[in-house]
């Protein structure tokens, strides 16, 4: 099947239940006008018509589902409020859209007929309304649109979807992203339909060279038309597949695999048992089962190349349109992720993939005056990574300008001024998201109505993704899309310690060392608490597989195994007690009750039955301290990022006072992160201060204040931690900007020293918290009671 | 199911206590399974089950209540449905399921020691025994102090 009739395929299966929504939302609507969600939901399906269509060039259908867009455009913002004149010509829009997929299905055209009335009547009624606010006027255009010309053929097409809803299985309720598997031809249970068909009347009797009421509709409307001319088709898209409820192969998966520990035991039992006729019978049952339990994997898993092959025609039409040149580069596209994920991230990606194309890439003269080829290039790659799959999207377009950003979001009321001032870049990225927000300065055919960035994040976070976003102008912008693996299957080895066993991806894995006699009792070398093992050359940090988990190990033997393993940039090696196989093993989560628990990405369940651990790679360095070093290199961009949602975390800003101290204040008292040059610093009352946003700010040597050496003053700008109260600020001098994390702080040690609220262990290291206001007091004793009386 | 006035309870032994959930709470009841002990987890969690294909998270009710450990014979399994997913609780004995009537029911006495009083939100004053009502939603919400233990 060429690519083209896959596309088709797709959209029509993605419209006609679109259209069958919209019919439930549209009535539900009239009960409450006002209910933005529900208009967001159904302009957004009508947006995806839209543009899709526009890929297919379907111009007619595009041209309907542009003017019924911009009328759900300007209700969802609230600039009109729908009433029934609305809702007749949307849903005569709805039943055009139907007719003309019709049509689609059929002969791969959207067919002769314009429906110019219906989309001169959406038209009227989206700029009408704005002129004279409550005004009928254009009341005579809808009713010409609804009543006369198209009805006939309005009312037949909406009439059998109803009963193609009987004849399909039940994903009405299937809210969970169906999945769709090869269906036999109809049965004949959808044929005594037919006669029930309550529009019967409004049927035109087609004649079988009518192209324009061509009702190949799935199942039902093909039997209304006859049988012969159903057969003469061949079975539509709807008859070869049929979606199912993810719920329903979850519970078949589950069966199977209780079906595969039982066959371990009786083939363990046939061990025993000397019969050839059983040991056939189980010998025969051992393959059906293997077999049987690949198939039901397979039903769920698929390559994300399956949504990425619509790209390149996707690229190539809109680039075309837009009068630009684009490569698109696929890498990774053997990426297996589950159905679910599969079916959630395609509308996103499509939207990320129309943005980059029509926002993010310039026109092939702009590119060459900025120095770059006239070819825009744009990478999408997928890949598995710390139990996550993560998906990028990265373009080498014009960036994305922040200040542009701010700007429009304080004109759109998405939020204050004074807010935008205070906002870092990463902040201003996450804006980009904010529902109805575009910075396209004019609407396009392909974006710019402020619909899609919204979408792309909440169809992503739906499925427990995230999202994030980094640009630089002019060089482009990054899009990563981070996806648990939840039901993906990733090879892994299986390690045992303690003799439980428990699982380590693959993915992390670098290679294996097994140390014997003489090399075990020599090989490992002490530095400084640190166990290291010289691999080739270079220090291994070794880290106890036991000890990390606090077990008890009592195995001695003569035998060192270390699984070499990369975390973020640095590797570090897992000394376990033995190592079994590599198997493919099917990622579960863990309950609500164990996810504070870092070291653990998930469970598994083994051959035999019992379940076994997935490690989390990144987690026990973490917990070991291998890698904290290289994690506050890679994060302290992100020392600014702010996240609020955390319920029992809180987030902590690390930093490092003296040569050792690391400490930690909660990231919300940050106002701001600031570095001063040395050189600006005045003295005012016996007191450092800098003129800072045309005010004194006193500056706080933590190092000083805290008993220790004064902080490094030898070259480079400090690094300066403002904290604001009472529109007073107060500037804290620290050696290091370290880290934001977000952890469960629980204080194991109080008190101490002035200044000092106590110590934790954050990232597995210990670390001080400061007290803030101790130490304002004591450098400045009238900071609280001038700000109290202010 | 019950009629007005009524509740039913399946009920379960811990020691000489005898404890109740809401049968609509309650998925199914197990004999002992093999588990798979998680380190580092908060001590109320033994370890992991495998239910047909899906992993609970099994709760040691005795850790949970602060009861000394069991002794001798094989815990059961009372595997209940919580808003956050499937737990299973692990007691000593099952017992019948009972019909009880809400007159009987008082709320915990003020005095009652602090785990207690977390996770049983009610007493039914049967004629031979008391039936401490647990609230399993409380059960799997592990508090903040013994969560921190394990971090």
């Amino acid at each position: 099947m060429s690519g083209d009739d896959e596309l088709i395929k797709e959209f029509l299966l993605e419209s006609w239940e679109g259209l069958n929504q919209l019919d439930r939302d549209f009535v539900a609507l009239e009960k409450a006008p006002r209910d933005r969600e529900r208009l967001g939901a159904i302009f957004r399906c009508v947006h995806t018509i839209k543009g899709t269509s526009g890929f297919l060039a379907l111009s007619k259908l595009e041209a309907v589902a542009h003017a019924g867009e911009s009328l759900l455009s300007r209700l969802r913002d609230g600039d009109l409020v729908l009433d029934g004149e609305m809702t007749s010509a949307l849903l005569a829009m709805v039943d055009a859209i139907r007719t003309m997929l019709t049509q689609v299905e059929a002969d791969g055209s959207d067919g002769k007929e314009a429906f110019g009335e219906i989309v001169a009547s959406l038209q009227a009624l989206a700029s009408g309304a704005a002129r004279a606010a409550a005004k009928p006027a254009p009341a005579p255009a809808v009713k010409a649109a609804s009543a006369p010309a198209p009805a006939p053929a309005v009312k037949a097409a909406s009439a059998p979807p109803k009963e193609a809803k009987s004849a399909l299985p039940p994903k009405v309720e299937a809210a969970a992203a169906p999945v769709v598997v090869p269906l036999p031809p109809p049965t004949p249970a959808a044929v005594p339909a037919a006669p029930v068909a309550p529009a019967s009347i409004f049927v035109p009797k087609p004649s079988p060279g009518d192209d324009h009421h061509g009702h190949s509709m799935p199942a039902g409307p093909a039997v209304a038309e006859g049988g012969e001319a159903a057969g003469a088709r061949g079975p539509s898209v709807s008859d070869t597949t049929i979606r199912v409820d993810v719920g329903l192969l979850d519970r078949v998966m589950n069966l199977v695999g209780e079906l595969v520990l039982a066959r371990n035991q009786i083939i363990q039992f046939g061990t025993t048992v000397k019969d050839a006729a059983f040991a056939n019978a189980s010998q025969r049952l051992n393959l059906l089962t293997t077999e049987l339990q690949e198939g039901v994997m397979k039903t769920r898993m698929q390559p994300i190349g399956n949504v990425w092959n619509k790209f390149p025609r996707v690229v190539r039409d809109l680039s075309h349109s837009c009068g630009k040149k684009v490569n698109l580069e696929l890498d990774g596209t053997e990426t297996e992720l589950d159905r679910t994920i599969i079916e959630a991230i395609k509308d996103p990606l499509t939207h990320i993939v129309r943005n980059s194309v029509d926002h993010g890439i310039e026109t092939p003269d702009a590119r060459k005056q900025s120095g770059k080829s006239a070819h825009g290039s744009l990478l999408m790659r997928a890949f598995h990574e710390g139990g996550q799959v993560i998906i990028e999207i990265v373009d080498d377009g014009r960036g994305i300008q922040v200040d542009k950003v701010v700007k429009k979001a304080v004109e759109r009321g998405v939020l204050t001024a004074d807010r935008a001032s205070r906002l870092s870049p990463r902040d201003a990225f996450g804006l980009i998201f904010a529902p109805g927000f575009s910075t396209a300065e004019k609407v396009t055919n392909v974006s710019g109505r402020g619909v899609g960035m919204d979408v792309v994040k909440t169809n992503i976070e739906k499925i427990g993704g995230t999202v994030d976003i980094s640009s630089r102008p002019k060089h482009g912008t990054t899009l990563k899309i981070k996806i648990p693996l939840t039901l993906a299957i990733i090879p892994a080895l299986i390690v045992t310690s303690n003799k439980d066993r428990y699982a380590i991806p693959q993915v992390n894995l670098l290679e294996l060392v097994r140390l014997e006699g003489e090399q075990a009792r020599r090989g490992l070398e002490n530095l400084h608490g640190t166990t290291v093992y010289r691999l080739r050359g270079n220090l291994l940090p070794l880290v106890f597989l036991n000890r990390a988990l606090e077990l008890k190990s009592q195995t001695v033997s003569d035998v060192i195994n270390i699984v070499v393993l990369q975390a973020d940039d640095r590797q570090f090696g897992l000394v376990v007690d033995g190592i079994s196989d590599t198997e493919e093993i099917v990622v579960k989560p863990l309950g609500k009750e164990l996810k504070g628990i870092t070291t653990f990405a998930g469970a598994t369940i083994m051959g035999d039955g019992r379940v076994a651990l997935i490690l989390d790679v990144l987690g026990i360095a973490q917990r070991s301290g291998v890698v904290s070093v290289g994690r506050e290199r890679a994060m302290v961009d992100k020392t600014t990022e702010r996240k609020d949602k955390a319920e029992e975390k809180e987030a902590l800003l690390l930093f490092r006072v003296g040569k050792t101290g690391r400490m930690a204040l909660p990231l919300s008292m940050v106002a701001r992160l600031e570095e001063i040059s040395r050189d600006d610093v005045e003295r005012a009352a016996g007191r450092d201060v800098v003129q800072y946003r045309d005010a004194i700010l006193p500056l706080v040597d933590l190092g000083r204040a805290l008993g220790a050496e004064p902080t490094n003053s030898g070259g480079g700008p400090m690094q300066v931690i403002v904290y604001s109260e009472n529109g007073r600020s107060v500037g804290f001098v620290v050696d290091q900007i370290l880290d934001a994390v977000e952890e469960i702080i629980s204080i194991r040690h109080k008190g101490g020293r002035d200044g000092v609220l106590g110590s934790a262990v954050v990232q597995g290291k210990v670390t001080d918290l400061l007290d803030v206001h101790g130490v304002i007091r004591r450098s400045d004793p009238s900071f609280f009671q001038r700000g109290e009386a202010a | 199911m019950s009629t007005e006035g009524t509740r039913q309870l399946c009920t379960f032994a811990l020691g000489d206590m005898l404890f109740g959930v809401d049968v609509t709470n309650v998925q199914e009841v197990i004999r002992y399974q093999e588990m798979t002990g998680v380190p580092l987890a908060p001590a109320i969690i033994r370890g992991l089950i495998n239910l047909r294909g899906q992993i609970v998270t099994a709760i040691e009710m005795r850790a949970r209540l602060s009861l000394p450990e069991r002794e001798g014979a094989l815990p059961m399994n009372v595997v209940v449905r919580t808003a956050d997913g499937v737990v299973s609780l692990l007691v000593d004995e099952i017992g019948d399921v009972l019909e009880v009537e809400e007159r009987v029911f008082e709320r915990p006495p003020e005095t009652m020691s602090g785990t207690f009083r977390e996770v049983v939100s009610g007493v039914y004053k049967l004629d031979r025994q008391l039936l401490l009502l647990l609230d399993v939603e409380k059960i799997t919400a592990v508090p903040a102090a013994v969560r921190k233990e394990a971090a």
